[in-house]
């Protein structure tokens, strides 16, 4: 595995318990420095109990882990160097949105004029001296984003910062964080937009049940998964013949959306037109399609013997 | 610390919560201390309870700080208000994991909270102090009462003892709010607990039981405001507080240390 001083986050057989329930059982994953890493996992799959653990907000049952090279024992030695967000916004209704960073960049003792930039930075330096209790949902992300990026981290650890936000949202915390990780900023993202993960996750660990059911490249997951060949037909009339003719050859096959998709390799692809154009079926256009992340992941936590790294 | 105190600060010194809690204590203290000294004939009394405070005891160098020290149960209340819904809220909005953040020592979280409603109280008890002198001054002389010896230095002694243990009573207040804020976890409920536990129960069972006074908190604290009292001496209160305080603080700082912070 990659070298100790290489990982923003290495979790080494960590656990939570609360009385009998088991929340994380024996988690094992390593995110490496300058990386943006998405974490996934149905809800209840242990993702925040696993972000609080590694904040020092709850203590593990067992089990050990080290962010920037420090044990989770001592948060005081790397949380100054850590931006998060955790759960979503959490500030006080009352204060104004920059009194609320102003509270935080006070108690972090960072200059109060960072407040400002980063209030431009995520698109409220206009909004800064509204109540926060005003704000819409997306706001409350964009802010809670901007108090993250407060102490200028090398390790951001963000749970859920695209939610409530509208695609243009989307989008611009999107190249925020590519941004970020291009200025060498270790990204920690956990999202249930699976298709956001996909486009700016290099990493990627993937939780149920409270195990690790996968951590490593995005692209080594989605190539491990079977890859469709996905064959139209001139004619839509011959899409059954052509199902009959790829179960013949040995490759199951179903029709979907005037489309066949063929449980095949790519390189099944020349052999099978040749054979639909022997059997008189003219093919308008043969393609291979791997899984979305989506797919991948409702594969992953759907099968119980999903495989682990 | 300093960084903790400051912070804390930021958020108290928001006017809506500070000028709202000074404007509700200079009320009251300006209602307590013209009562004392509108109601000097009525036979119903013009103290708590019914108790009569005459012309005699007003203008004796301590009769001065009579109306600040009657506005303590008061600033008792404010003070477990303020610390109970200042330390529960951090869980009911979910700022507490912000805060750990940028702060991991819970310890530091903690004290700096202490000290920042501290000073948040101290400026409530001396705006309270000042208006109840200035108030008994403006009254004194309707009231037929002499302010002669209000202006020695016995009465400057006074003003200044009673100060100090009315601070004292207060932060006595204070504490045990923010242990109910801990531990309970949500203002409303610390809030209501707190204050019929103050109000209603002790005054239940300090009527029921007279000897219940000689040790329920609420009664000592109140009492160190007074600076004793014939049942109750003020040495033997301010050991009872120091003892319900010392308790009260290692149980609510074990509690902050130990818990997951899960919301």
């Amino acid at each position: 595995m990659s070298n100790e001083r290489s990982l923003a986050i290495a979790v080494d057989d960590l656990s939570k318990k609360y009385g009998d329930q088991v929340a994380l059982s024996h988690a094992t994953f390593h995110v490496p420095l300058g990386t943006i890493c998405g974490f996934v996992g149905p809800n209840g799959s242990g993702k925040t109990t696993t972000i609080r653990m590694l904040l020092g907000l709850i203590s593990s049952s067992g089990g050990t882990a080290k962010i920037l090279g420090e044990s989770i024992a001592h948060p005081e030695k790397y949380l100054p160097r850590v931006g998060a967000m955790i759960e979503g916004p959490a500030f006080y209704p009352a204060l104004t949105g920059k009194e609320n960073l102003n509270v935080l960049a006070t108690l972090g003792g960072y200059p109060l004029d960072r407040v400002d930039q980063l209030l431009h930075k995520v698109g409220l330096g206009d909004r800064g001296d509204s109540k926060y209790k005003t704000y819409s949902l997306g706001m409350k992300q964009r802010l809670g984003i901007a108090a993250a990026l407060l102490p200028n981290p090398q390790l951001l650890i963000l749970d859920e910062p695209t939610n409530g936000l509208d695609p243009a949202g989307i989008h611009e915390i999107r190249e925020l964080l590519r941004s970020l990780a291009q200025d060498g900023i270790t990204v920690f993202v956990s999202s249930h937009l699976l298709s956001e993960i996909e486009m700016i996750s290099e990493y990627l660990v993937m939780l149920r049940d409270g195990k690790v059911i996968f951590f490593g490249k995005t692209t080594d997951l989605l190539e491990r998964q079977r890859p469709t060949l996905v064959v139209k037909p001139e004619k839509e009339d011959d899409l059954e013949r052509l199902r009959q003719l790829s179960e013949k050859l040995g490759h199951r096959a179903t029709v979907s959306n005037g489309q066949l998709h063929i449980d095949a390799e790519g390189n099944w692809s020349a052999p099978f037109n040749r054979a639909a154009f022997e059997s008189g079926i003219t093919l308008s256009s043969i393609a291979v399609e791997l899984p979305t992340l989506e797919e991948t992941f409702f594969e992953m936590t759907s099968n119980q013997s999903g495989g682990q790294q | 610390m300093i960084r903790v105190i400051s912070a804390e600060l930021r958020k108290l010194r928001r006017p809506t919560l500070f000028l709202g809690t000074l404007g509700s204590v200079v009320g009251v203290t300006v209602l307590v201390t013209s009562l004392l000294y509108l109601l000097i004939d009525r036979p119903g009394g013009n103290a708590e309870r019914g108790t009569f405070i005459s012309r005699e005891i007003l203008s004796a160098a301590n009769g001065l700080t009579i109306g600040f020290s009657a506005s303590a149960g008061l600033l008792g209340i404010v003070a477990l208000c303020v610390f109970a819904a200042q330390t529960a809220q951090e869980y009911t909005y979910g700022t507490l994991r912000n805060l750990l953040v940028r702060q991991p020592s819970r310890m530091k979280i903690l004290i700096g909270k202490l000290i920042s409603m501290s000073i948040f109280q101290l400026a409530i008890v001396l705006v309270s102090g000042a208006v109840s002198i200035v108030v008994s001054f403006a009254l004194a002389p309707h009231a037929k009462v002499s302010t002669d010896l209000w202006s020695s230095s016995a009465a400057v002694s006074a003003i200044v003892h009673t100060t100090i243990n009315v601070f004292i009573s207060a932060i006595a207040y204070g504490l045990f709010g923010m242990a109910l804020g801990l531990l309970l976890r949500s203002p409303i409920s610390s809030i209501s607990i707190g204050v019929l536990w103050l109000l209603i129960v002790e005054g239940i069972l300090g009527t029921v039981w007279s000897t219940a006074n000689k040790w329920l908190p609420g009664s000592q604290f109140s009492n160190v405001a007074q600076g004793g009292s014939a049942e109750i001496s003020y040495s033997y209160s301010v050991a009872a507080t120091t003892v319900y305080l010392v308790i009260i603080s290692i149980a609510a700082a074990s509690l902050f240390k130990k818990r997951d912070v899960s919301n």
